[in-house]
């Protein structure tokens, strides 16, 4: 498995990468870990002739907490945001759930914003995004825009960017509160069969505000507010649980592949659902 | 075919050149330019683990990076963790526990485990397991590999706490 | 202590770590180093290296092959397809079946990866540019994927034969049809099946699967026009008959072609075939007067070279009520691809299959394979097992626990109501088989009793009955199997590869100060014969094993053998290092005689030395023997000290064992956690148990990959939908368990050390004591089958179709 040959970019800043990628057009992409697009690189199933790699690029590595905010550089690691004790402590489901992203070596390569920016359906932080409500930075050679993780994905590796922008940060709110990612998979190194991002938090017993997202169910993150609705108000109990699947059954799409027919999909989904707002509401 | 870039790395402590085309794979770099065949090709799409080296103090498979993404870094390989006459307590465990049959994952996993001992010098034999799945093996059914690492951890944590 | 006590006699047999030392390896040094050397490490001056374009489609008519723009492609040295080869007569070869295969694509091609170009140029990245740009049309044919349909069609796969003619395995039925094999009474197994109280019937699939070793296929040719000598490396677990077929493909003379296969990275069946790499590295080395390497990526190697399994296998099993096994009739329909290129002994195109009934004492049995070609890849090696004994195993083994359910009894009692007893070995199986020895009785009891069998039946029925109350969504299983194999490829009188008899070799040197080597005509892939080896010739000659060198795998130094594979190392070769040491003592003998000024006879064995009967303190150890029989002359003895063994074993051998595996089920997702397994293996002398036991935990580990998800999958159009490890399961470290390994020990009679074999048996065994804890989790709620492999999708499927889901 050999790639097709390229020309190498290594800017050290946004603004240079912005402009080569400008400059080249279609035949442009940029690279963070690499680790989803070189092998597609090697499959021979991506072909460009220029490659600009971000990794010079000091602004992007920067993750800061402040006033209950997080930002995250998008080449940030997987790694980096497992082992990030701040992080862990402000939004606890970040590490639980980039912990279960491929395995380590992967991890300390993969970044969250080649994860976000790439819009393979399978993978896991843009459903956990859309779930914690983040925003996107992008810069073009327009200027900066940011653009809600609700509204980002169109369709399988179809997103809001456009071709000359680059994402650059992701920011949201810190989640006080309950939380859970579960996810369904073949082994270690796999795609979720499905995965549920889960965010719940109490007051008097009660669902006083509620997330839901699953991944790898359609062709883009699904972000239920019907299935949120379903829990809010509710003391979490069977009827509620039974309520937020059939919301979110409504949403999802799951296609056949090697893991499995459609049915069992949607099986699966409801079952990862009902044990991720399980332990969301028991950590609530 | 594009042009060639110089290519510098500090390759187990000494600093090498090559002249390399961006799109050679790190693990091509290693291994048919410098001579540093300990690490190997196994499945090409970052799943086996055969190929991992220590790229910048992580793990990677250096079958998916770039030669020109490579530039500048420092790589630890099998070759550079012990010596015939001074092995790592990692290369001897592995001996005395039998973590090896084919050899073929060997290097990567022993490259691997120096890494995640860096990390963990502590692991229980969950955290080993789940720290080495990146990391295939065909002949051991991993149960020796675990018990060689989880020695290896002991022994060093058994030297450390004598220095103390 | 004087070392001719019995104490100081234990002492010299602990130094020599001869047979039963847990020896640690000699292999380890290059491996922990990074310093082994597979073949993608060798490197030779100007080497090129070769790359093929392969078929997108499974079935299609090659209309054009136009290089041109690949030959432009500075750095391509040549582009070689089926016309280049056909004047050699290399564009074919013959496979070990008895059949033919396309060296290169001869105008249509057959499965999906199908070999269709050979290009060659300077290095691995422009010969990977080059194939892009080989247009090759194709005009798509119907694909058959499906061997029943296959034998239905009026599509003729193999329009090279002769629908008329009888194939090697005698008559063919149908233009896609391969062979009909049978065995035993077919007419006296019908009457008793059909007078039986009770019978079960099952349809039994066992799956497309890959042996899948982490180093691929590959080699390396070079051909010294000067000389005349070609050199081959490669992946081969059988040199010496790559030599022999290489010659006789090549015309080369086969004292001018050196086979060497240098370390491998694992074989389990994936390295004993011949394929159209290796031809086309030699042809391109004669060609360009270059070495040339080909490796194969991970893709090419799941879906060209080589699968395993492939069996659908309708089985008939009758009892007494009571719970007496009356007769076993099984029929397969075999799927062996395009070709039937299997890895299997000359008359025996269903390799062992009819060790399938397995440990019981069956009165009377029949079976049959029909064997059919459909558009997939060519193979049917034994992956992990002797010849097709894995899906033998898996049959039985399954159908014991049918019938079971049929009967409404334990399946452990049932087993144990009909293993053949000890008593009756040597046993003439119904089949055919001559089992050696075994002691089933005995291990399986040992087995129900470590796990705590009636204990575990217990909470089983308290979890169907949580389960039941709503309590809890995870099920229990308890998977049992006994298995027999049959391995020690074999006897010549009736098996052969290619008409060499399935001996094998060793050849021992003793140097002057007692040190050693040995070449043995088998091939390590990381079974450590280097390591035990060693240890057989340390207890039958004395020295220690520290101080013998094995070599394997140069067919210009090592003994003619027939290689690794089918565990025969240990039965056939393991063989022939002891009886090539028992020539050496026997020799040795007659120099200490000579030595002592007594005669022979008057001298007795002693671990390291001859010793006087009766005057112990008179001796000579073998290392003061062996400088003697390179400076005395001693009347009628030839100097130095040498022996070679060529053993034709007379019989196979038969290891067996009780595995179980206790395994929770999730009704809801599908997925499985296994909570506990026991392996109790019998591999009669145990020769080095640290490697018996990495053994074992090894081939459990692929025959959990095999039960729960492995597979070389394809879609109607014949697409391989498992050609990389994202789905081509392969456990990590994480989804394998802790293995608990257990023996007991009964010799081979007919072995010299009583040895039997055991890298196969935890794979023969595994896979249905994996799939039966499935199954028998599900059988409180009225399962009796369902095809493995057992992966999430599958399990909840089977719960769904019960309706565990409500």
């Amino acid at each position: 498995m050999i790639p097709s040959a390229f020309e190498y970019h290594r800017p050290p800043s946004v603004a240079e990468a912005i402009r080569i990628v400008s400059e080249r057009g279609d035949d442009a992409r940029v690279i963070a870990g690499g680790h989803s697009l070189i092998p597609m690189m090697k499959l021979r199933m991506a072909h460009l002739e220029h490659l600009v790699d971000l990794q010079d690029v000091a602004e992007l590595r920067e993750l800061s907490i402040a006033d209950g905010i997080v930002r995250i550089g998008a080449m940030v690691t997987q790694h980096e945001l497992i082992t990030h004790e701040g992080l862990a402590q402000a939004v606890p489901i970040v590490r639980e759930a980039a912990l279960l992203i491929a395995d380590p070596q992967v991890r300390y390569m993969g970044t969250i914003g080649g994860n976000l920016a790439n819009g393979d359906p399978g993978n896991d932080m843009p459903g956990l995004m859309q779930c914690l409500d983040a925003r996107f930075g992008l810069e073009g050679p327009e200027g900066s825009r940011e653009v809600a993780a609700r509204d980002f994905y169109e369709a399988a590796y179809m997103t809001d960017r456009a071709d000359e922008e680059i994402l650059t940060r992701i920011t949201f709110a810190a989640s006080t509160g309950g939380y859970a990612y579960e996810k369904q998979k073949r082994k270690i190194g796999d795609y979720a069969t499905a995965a549920a991002a889960v965010l719940i938090n109490a007051q008097d017993g009660r669902v006083s505000r509620a997330s839901v997202a699953m991944t790898n169910l359609s062709d883009v993150p699904v972000w239920s507010e019907a299935a949120a609705d379903a829990l809010i108000g509710t003391a979490c109990d069977a009827a509620a649980c039974d309520a937020a699947v059939a919301a979110m059954s409504a949403e999802i799409d799951p296609q056949e592949d090697s893991r499995g027919p459609i049915e069992f999909k949607r099986h699966v989904a409801g079952t990862i659902l009902r044990r991720a707002i399980a332990r969301a509401w028991a950590r609530a | 075919m594009s042009d060639k870039m110089h290519i510098k790395l500090t390759v187990n402590g000494a600093p090498r050149e090559v002249l390399a085309e961006p799109r050679e794979l790190l693990i091509h770099v290693l291994r048919e330019r410098l001579g540093l065949t300990g690490p190997h090709i196994g499945c090409e799409t970052t799943h086996c683990g055969v190929c991992t080296v220590d790229m910048n103090g992580k793990s990677v498979k250096s079958c998916t990076v770039f030669a020109a993404q490579a530039d500048g870094a420092e790589i630890t390989t099998i070759e550079g963790l012990g010596t015939p006459d001074d092995l790592h307590v990692l290369q001897r465990m592995f001996h005395e526990h039998h973590g090896l049959q084919c050899g073929f994952c060997t290097p990567g996993m022993i490259t691997r485990a120096h890494r995640l001992l860096q990390e963990n010098p502590d692991p229980t034999e969950e955290e080993v397991r789940f720290g080495m799945a990146g990391n295939l093996c065909r002949c051991t059914g991993y149960q020796n590999i675990v018990r060689a690492i989880l020695a290896a951890a002991a022994e060093l944590n058994a030297a450390r706490e004598a220095a103390q | 202590m004087n070392d001719m006590t019995p104490e100081g006699r234990e002492e010299r047999r602990g130094k020599l770590k001869g047979l039963g030392h847990a020896r640690r390896r000699v292999e380890d040094a290059r491996f922990t180093q990074g310093k082994g050397n597979y073949i993608d490490d060798i490197n030779l001056s100007g080497m090129l290296f070769g790359d093929f374009v392969r078929s997108p489609h499974a079935h299609a008519r090659i209309t054009s092959i136009d290089a041109s723009a690949a030959l432009e492609l500075p750095g391509v040295v040549a582009v070689l397809t089926a016309d280049d080869l056909r004047p050699l007569d290399l564009h074919w070869m013959p496979t070990l079946a008895g059949d033919k295969q396309m060296v290169l694509a001869d105008g249509k091609v057959l499965f999906q990866g199908q070999e269709v170009a050979f290009v060659v140029a300077r290095d691995r990245y422009v010969a990977a540019d080059a194939v892009d740009l080989v247009e090759i049309e194709y005009e798509e044919l119907p694909v058959i994927t499906d061997p029943f349909e296959s034998l239905q069609s009026d599509v003729v796969l193999r329009e090279d034969l002769d629908p008329e003619a009888p194939g090697s395995h005698g008559p063919r039925r149908h233009h896609n049809h391969i062979f009909l094999w049978e065995e035993g009474d077919k007419a006296a197994t019908e009457q008793a099946i059909e007078s039986s109280e009770v019978v079960a019937e099952e349809m039994i699939y066992y799956h497309r699967t890959h042996p899948c070793p982490l180093e691929t296929c590959g080699s390396v040719a070079s051909m010294d026009k000067v000389n005349g000598k070609l050199t081959l490396w490669g992946t081969f677990q059988a040199p010496h008959v790559v030599r022999t077929v290489a010659s006789i493909l090549s015309g080369i003379e086969e004292h001018n072609i050196r086979v060497i296969s240098p370390d491998i990275g694992g074989g389990f069946g994936n390295k004993v075939g011949v394929y159209p790499g290796y031809v086309c590295s030699i042809v391109a080395s004669i060609v360009t007067g270059s070495p040339v390497k080909w490796v194969e990526d991970r893709m090419e190697n799941l879906m060209s070279t080589a699968f395993a399994r492939d069996y659908w296998m309708k089985g008939r099993i009758s009892a007494t009520k009571d719970g007496r096994i009356t007769g076993l009739h099984c029929h397969v329909t075999a799927d062996h691809g395009a070709f039937d290129a299997c890895a299997d002994p000359t008359k025996f195109p269903a390799g062992f299959f009819h060790i399938c009934t397995g440990s019981y004492d069956i009165p009377v049995a029949y079976v049959a394979v029909d064997g059919a070609y459909t558009n997939k890849a060519p193979g049917g090696v034994a992956y992990r097992c002797s010849f097709r004994v894995t899906e033998a195993a898996y049959m039985i083994e399954r159908m014991i626990e049918v019938l079971a359910i049929e009967l409404g009894m334990d399946a452990a009692e049932l087993r144990a109501r009909n293993f053949i007893r000890e008593d009756q070995f040597p046993y003439q199986s119904a089949l055919g088989w001559e089992y050696d020895s075994g002691d089933y009785h005995t291990a399986w009891n040992k087995a129900l009793e470590a796990v705590n069998y009636e204990g575990l039946r217990r909470e089983q029925a308290e979890r169907v009955e949580a389960f039941n109350r709503g309590e809890t969504r995870k099920l229990l299983g308890i998977g049992l199997t006994h298995f027999t194999e049959i391995v020690g490829a074999g006897p010549m009188k009736n098996c052969d590869i290619l008409g060499m008899g399935m001996f094998d070799s060793c050849e021992i040197r003793i140097h002057p100060t007692g040190s050693a080597i040995v070449r043995l005509g088998t091939i390590s892939q990381g079974q450590g014969h280097a390591t035990t080896f060693a240890q057989i010739l340390a207890s039958e000659i004395g020295i220690s094993s520290d101080s013998i060198t094995v070599e394997e795998g140069d067919t210009d130094t090592a003994p003619y053998g027939l290689g690794t594979y089918g565990s025969r190392s240990t039965p056939v070769a393991g063989a022939a290092a002891a009886m090539a040491g028992r020539k050496i003592r026997a020799k040795a003998q007659m120099i200490a005689a000579y030595l002592l000024e007594v005669h022979e006879d008057d001298l007795e064995w002693d671990v390291d030395r001859f010793a006087v009967k009766g005057a112990p303190e008179r001796f000579k150890t073998m290392a003061e023997i062996a400088f003697a029989s390179y400076n005395q002359a001693i009347p009628g003895v030839e100097p130095g000290l040498e022996a070679v063994s060529y053993y034709d074993p007379p019989n196979m051998t038969y290891p067996f064992g009780a595995y179980i595996c206790v395994m929770e089920i999730d009704v809801d997702t599908g997925e499985h956690e296994i909570r506990q397994f026991y392996a109790l293996d019998d591999c009669g002398t145990r020769i080095n148990p640290m490697v018996i036991e990495g053994q074992v935990h090894g081939g459990l580990t692929e025959a959990l990959a095999i039960a729960m998800g492995q597979e070389i999958a394809y879609d109607d159009l014949g697409n391989i939908k498992t050609a990389t490890l994202m789905d081509f399961f392969m456990p990590t470290s994480w989804e394998t368990p802790t293995y608990t390994t257990a023996f007991t020990e009964t010799p081979s009679p007919h072995h010299p050390i009583g040895a039997k074999g055991v890298g196969e048996s935890p794979n023969v065994g595994g896979v249905p004591a994996f799939s039966n804890a499935v199954h028998d989790a599900f059988r409180p709620f009225g399962l009796r089958h369902s095809h493995m492999p057992h992966d999430h999708w599958r399990i909840w499927k089977v719960a769904h179709e019960l309706g565990l889901h409500g």
